[in-house]
């Protein structure tokens, strides 16, 4: 039951040291990793290697290593995460990989998301974009009872479906037009479906998608493309309750 | 008595908490825009407590080393939070949770302190009800709970798995309204290298931009270090790559004391190490311990084949398997406290009956109840953890029985606090898991939340205007000043150093190093020869590290090794304090276990006559030993007794 070992892979991977550089791709050799390894462990042991070698390694993101923080961001064979569904870069392990393979890794490549060094990209645009609105407006004490108001089951699930989000990007970074929307139809749906959440839905929809507009993130074509690739299967339906609400935003200017 | 000012108020215990708001100072809108406050790190507690002083009106300046105060570690907590809110009607109160939490913290915690975090802990859940955080909701639409280990009541909140998640992304929507208003200035890629004490108070602190590589001073009237465990000593555990405990290290050396730096937590249930490259470890939920029947093979034989994958579980006849925990403790089983499942677990594999091919693993089998249940009822429970296992072991344990070890997942320890959550330090504050309030020797699972929360919305913000209404005289700090410009030059001095050894060994090989010592010594059972040979080892690896780090890249631009060289540089050194505090408290309690305090059956031993203390240990200087002040533990409400499970 050992897991196997891959004696040889070739890393096709994006090297940038600056914003202001131009980037090219390295290809690096690596050897012995095992298929029970993740992905990010097999980038820590060719780092390791380079380091030693006088090679500086390759920046990318990371933190929790278990699929909730959002911190990993990598592009891999062409895929947001990488070949496998529902899961984040972290938890891409090795067994997806074969003998000999060549795997290309890439930063988020969208206009928004410019690159700070190797694999690792600025997304601030998504603070920017929950700093204009994803919030409800109410201060620390003065609260009334949690079991105030009544909530149904239905619909505080759906807003725990679009709360999953973990603010990770791949949707931009999928889309071909480098649209947020599912990342901003998440909060705005979560917090519409909420009593709490839907005094000020309308302004938040509206406050929300203009913040959008304005960081250089593109419009929304239906492509349906970020659903697929969403980590947190975060659906697209979510955007037509985005839409909804702000139309009403709309009509009531 | 203890000669040390912990700040608890007079009066019965029930009403300290209230009398003590009464008591405290209070400071008017008008100052409060004049005085700044900085709070470094932006997890459950920093982000709380962030967001509700800037909603008072103070100049908050905030920092996280992520890009998103969104990442902070308390993201990846799963089961739940705790609150005194009787919802069950099942004869909870706050009295209840206070004795549960002195319980299980094997008293080695304030009273006082405990008993206001029960009596604030309803408050928190209206609190992020109002913020729109989707707990579990009944059909009828009130909020659901369920239970957790060590407790006789029903009362944890949660968001399906990921209840650390949906709270903290309430306070950081909290936190992104002030910053859009302007009341909080929010520093991200930001990494706190030194605190700034002048005048015997601490004024600011110096940070490293992580993008740009520039060191910087920030001035505040007051700092607050919510800067989360430090498990990450252990080279291998449940925190975030990035978890450290440099902030609240940079405190100590600055005069600020560390309390109980030994009390760690080892979490039973997380996925073993499955080789070398191993890095990091994932916990799989407590709750799995509610269905899973824990054991190893009753014989060497079957173990060893086991070990060399030449049977597998399944092949083992069920009156050879030994259900261990049902057999040691018949009345608590399977669902016995994290620390007692954790060294029984150790104790096994020790033994030689280990079922993985590193003979460091135990099985958490859930045909038993899937055969009594169904497999409907288990996919419902336990789906998303069943899934999360199979992607990273490639076993599908509806089949197979889960492969489980115990793994570092919490400090107890940090930053000594009084009753005002200030450091001996006067202006310097600890929320969060950085304290060492609370917990005692032992965390209750869904309890850090909790606390986190408690400190940041209903604690700090009170509290922290005590001190600050004697500061409304004092000007906008002057980075300027000598005691900045020499700390920043020590900081810049530091990373140079580590950058221009240019040593033939990475970062990772010593944090690695330091891993096997404490885990092995300071770990799940520790005794005075090992922890005396971990002293000895870590102080040698700590030379080596100085002479023969390599760090590559450049000083001045994004360089995650050199964060690490200097993250792992200060785990060194507190892997030695850990040591020293184990050393010194020869008494078994809570999550530490020494072997020379065991009863007959191998049991801890807790020694209340000789150890009711929290240590409080002092920096004297690079090259000296540190000082122990002791804090007594009065217990004037309950009863100290001996913990028992059998
Ligand atoms: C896997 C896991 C599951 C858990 N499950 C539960 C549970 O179900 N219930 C429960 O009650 N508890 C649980 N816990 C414990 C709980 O999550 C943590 O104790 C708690 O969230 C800590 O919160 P915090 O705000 O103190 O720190 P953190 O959330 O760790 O935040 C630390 C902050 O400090 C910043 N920081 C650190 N160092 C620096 C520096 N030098 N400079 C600048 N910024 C810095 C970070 O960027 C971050 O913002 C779990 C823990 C883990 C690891
Ligand atoms: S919607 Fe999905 S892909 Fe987009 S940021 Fe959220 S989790 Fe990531
Ligand atoms: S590192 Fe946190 S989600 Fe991947």
């Amino acid at each position: 039951m050992a897991d196997i070992i891959l004696k040889k892979l070739y890393i096709k991977v994006w090297r940038q040291n600056s914003p202001k550089e131009k980037g090219r791709f390295e290809t690096y050799e690596i050897e012995n990793i095992s298929q029970g390894s993740s992905f990010l462990e097999m980038l820590d042991i060719l780092n390791d290697k380079l380091i030693l070698e006088g090679i500086d390694p390759i920046a990318f993101d990371h933190d929790c290593r278990e699929g909730i923080c959002g911190m990993c961001s990598l592009y891999i064979n062409g895929r947001a995460h990488g070949p496998d569904r529902e899961i984040t870069t972290c938890q891409l392990h090795m067994r997806k990989f074969n003998e000999g393979d060549t795997i290309t890794i890439e930063p988020w490549r969208a206009g928004a998301f410019p690159v700070i060094k190797d694999l690792i990209v600025d997304r601030t645009a998504f603070e920017k974009i929950q700093q204009a609105g994803g919030f409800v407006s109410v201060n620390t004490g003065g609260i009334p009872d949690g079991n105030a108001i009544p909530i149904g089951q239905d619909d505080a699930e759906e807003a725990m479906d679009a709360a999953a989000c973990i603010g990770c990007g791949a949707c931009v970074a999928t889309c071909k037009n480098s649209s947020a929307m599912l990342f901003v139809a998440a909060k705005v749906s979560q917090l519409a479906k909420l009593p709490q959440g839907k005094v000020e839905a309308k302004r938040r929809a509206r406050n929300m998608v203009a913040k959008m507009d304005e960081l250089g993130f593109g419009g929304c074509t239906n492509t349906g493309a970020c659903e697929l690739e969403c980590p947190k299967s975060i659906s697209i339906s979510h955007i037509a309750r985005l839409n909804r609400e702000y139309l009403a935003a709309k009509f009531s200017e | 008595m203890s000669k040390i000012e912990n700040k608890i108020p007079q009066g019965p215990l029930a009403e300290k908490w209230s009398k003590h708001k009464s008591d405290i100072k209070v400071v008017s809108p008008a100052n409060k825009r004049k005085l700044d406050v900085i709070v470094v790190g932006t997890g459950l507690a920093g982000a709380s407590a962030a967001a509700s002083l800037g909603e008072l009106g103070y100049n908050v300046q905030a920092f996280c080393y992520q890009d998103s105060p969104r990442r902070a570690h308390s993201i990846a907590a799963q089961g739940g939070i705790n609150a005194a809110k009787n919802y069950q009607n099942d004869n909870d109160s706050v009295y209840r949770l206070f004795y549960d939490t002195i319980k299980g913290g094997d008293y080695r915690s304030r009273e006082a302190n405990v008993y206001r975090l029960a009596e604030v802990s309803p408050l928190i859940i209206d609190q992020c009800v109002a913020q729109g955080v989707p707990f579990a909701r009944e059909y009828g639409g009130t909020l659901a709970n369920r239970s957790f280990g060590g407790v006789l009541v029903s009362r944890t909140f949660y968001a399906r798995g990921q209840t650390g998640q949906q709270l903290l992304l309430g306070a950081y929507s909290a936190l992104n309204r002030q910053i859009a208003k302007g009341s909080v200035k929010m520093y991200t890629r930001h990494e706190m290298l030194d605190v700034v004490v002048k005048d015997g108070k601490a004024q600011g602190i110096v940070t490293r931009n992580m993008v740009t590589g520039e060191v910087k001073s920030y001035g505040a009237h007051a700092v607050v270090v919510a800067t989360g465990g430090y498990g990450n000593v252990f080279f291998l555990s449940t925190n975030a790559m990035g978890c450290n405990g440099s902030a609240a290290w940079q405190c100590y050396k600055k005069g600020a004391w560390f309390g109980n730096p030994c009390f760690v937590q080892i979490h039973p249930t997380c996925i073993p190490v499955h080789g070398d490259q191993q890095s990091k470890l994932t916990l799989m939920s407590e709750s799995l311990r509610n269905d899973g029947r824990v054991w190893v093979p009753k014989k060497k034989e079957d173990a060893e084949k086991l070990q060399k994958g030449e049977i597998g579980p399944n092949d083992i006849p069920e009156e050879d398997r030994d259900f261990y925990l049902e057999r040691r403790y018949p009345s608590y089983g399977n669902l016995v406290p994290r620390d007692v499942a954790s060294r029984a677990a150790k104790e096994r594999c020790d033994a030689g009956f280990g079922v993985n091919n590193t003979g460091k693993a135990v099985y958490l089998d859930f045909k038993y109840s899937i055969e009594r249940l169904g497999v409907d009822v288990i996919k419902a429970r336990y789906g998303n953890l069943f899934q999360m296992y199979e992607k990273i072991t490639d076993t599908d344990p509806y089949k197979e029985p889960m492969m489980i070890y115990p793994a570092i997942h919490y400090s107890m320890g940090g930053l000594w606090v009084d009753y005002n959550l200030m450091t001996n330090i006067p202006g310097l504050y600890a929320i969060g898991e950085a304290n060492f309030s609370d917990h005692g020797a032992n965390r209750l699972g869904a309890s850090a939340l909790m606390q986190g929360l408690a400190d940041g919305y209903f604690v700090l913000p009170y509290t922290i205007g005590d001190y600050l209404a004697n500061e409304i005289m004092t000007p906008k700090v002057d980075t300027n000043a000598p005691e900045f410009k020499e700390a920043e030059k020590a900081v810049t001095g530091r990373l140079e150093k580590l950058f221009n050894i240019k040593g033939s060994k990475t970062v990772d090989y010593f944090h690695k190093q330091l891993g096997h010592y404490m885990w092995d010594y300071v770990g799940m059972s520790r005794n005075a020869e090992g922890l005396k040979k971990a002293i000895d080892g870590i102080k040698k690896l700590k030379e080596e590290f100085w002479k023969d780090v390599l760090v590559p890249g450049e000083l001045n631009n994004l360089n995650p090794e050199l964060e690490k060289a200097g993250r792992v540089a200060d785990a060194i050194e507190m892997g030695i304090l850990m040591a020293q505090d184990a050393l010194d408290r020869n008494e078994s309690c809570g999550g530490h276990f020494r072997d020379e305090s065991a009863t007959e059956e191998g049991e801890a031993k807790r020694d209340d006559k000789n150890f009711t203390y929290v240590s409080c240990w002092e920096h004297k200087g690079d090259d000296k030993d540190p000082v122990l002040n002791k804090e007594d533990l009065v217990f004037e409400n309950v009863e100290l007794t001996q913990r028992s499970y059998k």
